[in-house]
């Protein structure tokens, strides 16, 4: 591995370059909240940020993507054939994402990728993107990066680690995409100080995140015994729940989608966008039946897919990152933290209250 | 890599009424391009994914049998909005079809069995596929005994009616059809709910006799308890399953039960297996 030290008074320099062999995304304050977005010429990403409201989820896997485009035209030779639309795949890269976020990108690979089934869009961009990382100096108080298999200088899922320093970032250069990325850009000046220097801010930016989710016993809990924990945890998780979808929405990690036709007269796109299990048209049937019709089925579903089926899948620990985002956002103040801990440390043999079967 | 989500194209080119109040129809499809039929091969009990341009896509289950060869064919129940407008679209129309999905019925595992088929109201269509199936020259000698027991409303709601009369008249399966009442003085079949003529008709369990119910979760719920009184094991009780799907190929999310995703890992599932699964569907 190669570490760079790139002068901050020649960062700029270096995304400029950058611009005439990738589109760059980066974090951008829009009113009083950081978003990742496509910068324009000349825009430069802001890294004085601590993350965004919404995940970088979306720079893979927008919330509504054009899947297929047809024409409803009967004089047409292609009439109601779904094609697939000319999509722009040329090199990107995000500058700035934190390791979370990049871990997220982990998560979700096993679901959009799998021996059977390939997800063309989502994989496509990941292929054509290069991940600029900026470790994580001043995490905040939800967040739980560390026991949730992230960090705040994690590099598993990165290309490039940027690691502010003062007066110049070290560029940690982890894969063949990174070095190809810090080519472009000119940054070529090895760092002379550089490991130790890494490792001590590594330890103080891990000191600082206080709160943790206990999981080492999820997998060996029983996903019945669990999912029938009603009284001791998903009747009051329940109880303030306003189903409001937030949690899922903000979260880098959660993938599900919904598809549907859109008609514009003549011609038309089959979508899909963003859903959520937290609302009940995502499983009713037709005949009006619903599996999960109760706010208990659903804010179960959460958990139990991030902390136990997601577990037992794939057996990579759980499906979450430590973000915090949803415990930032909730309304009414749900924290993924608890729900975990109590999650973990559940046993029906002790429990006073009454289990239902 | 391909893109799962891309049907193949296909015209109708036949629709039949099936029931009395026409509220099912089965639409006969063929490739507009002959070579996605060869990617198109399937197995007794799978699904696909209905698309149609403009409106969306439905998950059925495929009702023609792997013999036939030329076309696929599903019976649709019209109830929504998918369905509503297929029902009124006419031989030529062009639309798509996506599949084949799912695991299909455990064919391994019931080869050299007796099968007991148990159906009610129109999920008939993966079991027509299966009997068509198991009933050609080259198939019938891998099964021991064959039975069904399907039952409908009223002699009028029965699927595949001249099949069944045929089926019938044959010595290599035991068909048991009932409706659950009827006041025609011709009726020469059974008349109850399929709980109790499964009762009266099927065969005692044995180490190689397996069940294959598909019906509306009532008559699931009351035959359940019938199979255990004869003496079946829930691992020779084989159901499939209808959650509400989008993607059909385990991406979307829609369509858990626990870790299970019904598109991918089923939709067809032992009892034994739905035990250790919670009750989502
Ligand atoms: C594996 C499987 C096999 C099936 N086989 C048959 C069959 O052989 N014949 C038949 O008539 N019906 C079958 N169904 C049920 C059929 O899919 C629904 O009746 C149909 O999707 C309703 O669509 P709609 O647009 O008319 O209804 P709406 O209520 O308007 O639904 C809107 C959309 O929601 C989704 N949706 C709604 N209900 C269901 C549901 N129960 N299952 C899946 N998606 C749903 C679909 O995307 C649908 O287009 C099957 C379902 C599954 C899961
Ligand atoms: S954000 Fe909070 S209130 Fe809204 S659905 Fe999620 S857990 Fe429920
Ligand atoms: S579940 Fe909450 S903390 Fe975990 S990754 Fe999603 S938004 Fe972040
Ligand atoms: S229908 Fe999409 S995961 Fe099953």
């Amino acid at each position: 591995m190669k570490v760079i030290k790139i002068d901050k008074s020649e960062f700029n320099a270096g995304l400029e370059k950058l611009e005439n062999a990738y589109r760059l995304f980066g974090p951008v304050k829009e009113q009083s909240y950081y978003a990742f977005k496509a910068l324009d010429a000349g825009e430069k990403p802001d890294l004085e940020y601590t993350n965004t409201r919404l995940s970088a989820k979306s720079l893979l896997y927008p919330q509504s993507e054009v899947l297929f485009e047809y024409s409803l035209d009967k004089s047409d030779a292609d009439y109601a054939i779904l094609k697939e639309p000319e999509k722009d795949y040329s090199p990107r890269a995000v500058i700035g994402i934190r390791p979370c976020d990049a871990d997220a990108f982990a998560v979700v690979r096993r679901n959009f990728e799998t021996p059977e089934y390939q997800d063309t869009y989502w994989l496509k961009n990941y292929d054509a993107t290069t991940l600029v990382g900026l470790a994580c100096d001043n995490p905040v108080p939800t967040c739980f990066c560390t026991s949730a298999g992230s960090g705040p200088f994690n590099e598993a899922n990165l290309d490039v680690l940027l690691v502010d320093t003062g007066d110049a970032y070290l560029a940690r250069v982890l894969t063949e995409k990174g070095e190809k990325l810090a080519d472009s850009a000119g940054w070529t000046k090895p760092a002379d100080q550089s490991e130790e220097d890494v490792s001590k801010r590594r330890s103080e930016a891990e000191s600082k995140i206080k709160s943790r989710v206990n999981t080492e016993n999820l997998k060996d809990q029983a996903l019945t015994s669990l999912y029938d924990a009603d009284a001791a945890i998903w009747e009051k998780e329940a109880f303030s729940c306003i189903n409001c979808g937030t949690c899922t929405y903000a979260c880098p990690t959660c993938w599900c989608f919904d598809v549907q036709d859109e008609n514009y007269g003549k011609s038309g796109v089959r979508i899909r966008n963003w859903d959520s299990c937290m609302y009940p048209l995502f499983s009713v049937h037709a005949s009006g039946h619903n599996p999960r019709g109760q706010k208990l089925a659903r804010i179960r579903q959460r958990f139990m897919h991030k902390l136990k089926y997601y577990v037992d899948k794939y057996d990579k620990g759980i499906q979450c990152t430590g973000c915090g985002r949803c415990v930032r956002m909730c309304p009414v103040n749900i924290d993924i933290r608890r729900v975990c801990n109590q999650m973990n440390s559940y046993d029906p043999e002790s429990c006073s209250c009454a289990v239902t079967s | 890599m391909q893109n799962p989500y891309k049907p193949y194209p296909v015209r109708i080119d036949n629709i039949t009424v099936e029931t009395e109040d026409k509220s099912l129809k089965t639409f006969k499809f063929v490739f507009l391009n002959p070579e996605d039929e060869k990617k198109f091969a399937y197995r007794a009990g799978q699904f696909a994914e209905l698309s149609i341009a403009g409106l969306g896509e439905i998950p059925i289950g495929i009702a023609s049998s792997p013999t036939e060869k030329g076309f696929v064919k599903f019976t649709v129940f019209k109830t929504g909005k998918v369905t509503s407008y297929l029902h009124a679209m006419k031989e030529g129309d062009i639309m798509g079809i996506r599949g084949p999905l799912g695991n299909s019925y455990p064919w391994d595992l019931l080869e050299g069995k007796n099968v007991v088929i148990i159906g009610g109201g129109f999920a008939f269509t993966t079991l027509r596929s299966s009997i068509v199936s198991m009933l050609q020259p080259e198939n019938r000698s891998k099964f021991k005994d064959i039975h069904v027991i399907y039952g409908a409303r009223s002699p009028g709601m029965l699927l595949y009616k001249d099949e069944l009369t045929a089926w019938a008249e044959r010595d290599d399966i035991n068909m048991h059809i009932t409706v659950d009442g009827t006041d025609d003085p011709d009726w020469k079949y059974h008349k109850g709910f399929v709980p109790a003529i499964t009762e009266q008709e099927a065969p005692p369990a044995g180490t190689d006799t397996y069940a294959i119910i598909c019906g509306p979760p009532i008559m699931i719920k009351f035959t359940q308890p019938v199979l255990d009184k004869l003496g079946y094991r829930h691992d020779q009780i084989i159901m499939s399953l209808e959650n509400r799907m989008k993607c059909g190929v385990g991406i979307c999310g829609h369509c858990n039960i626990g870790k299970e995703l019904v598109c991918k890992d089923g939709p067809v599932f032992t009892l034994e297996q739905l035990n250790k699964t919670p009750k989502e569907y």
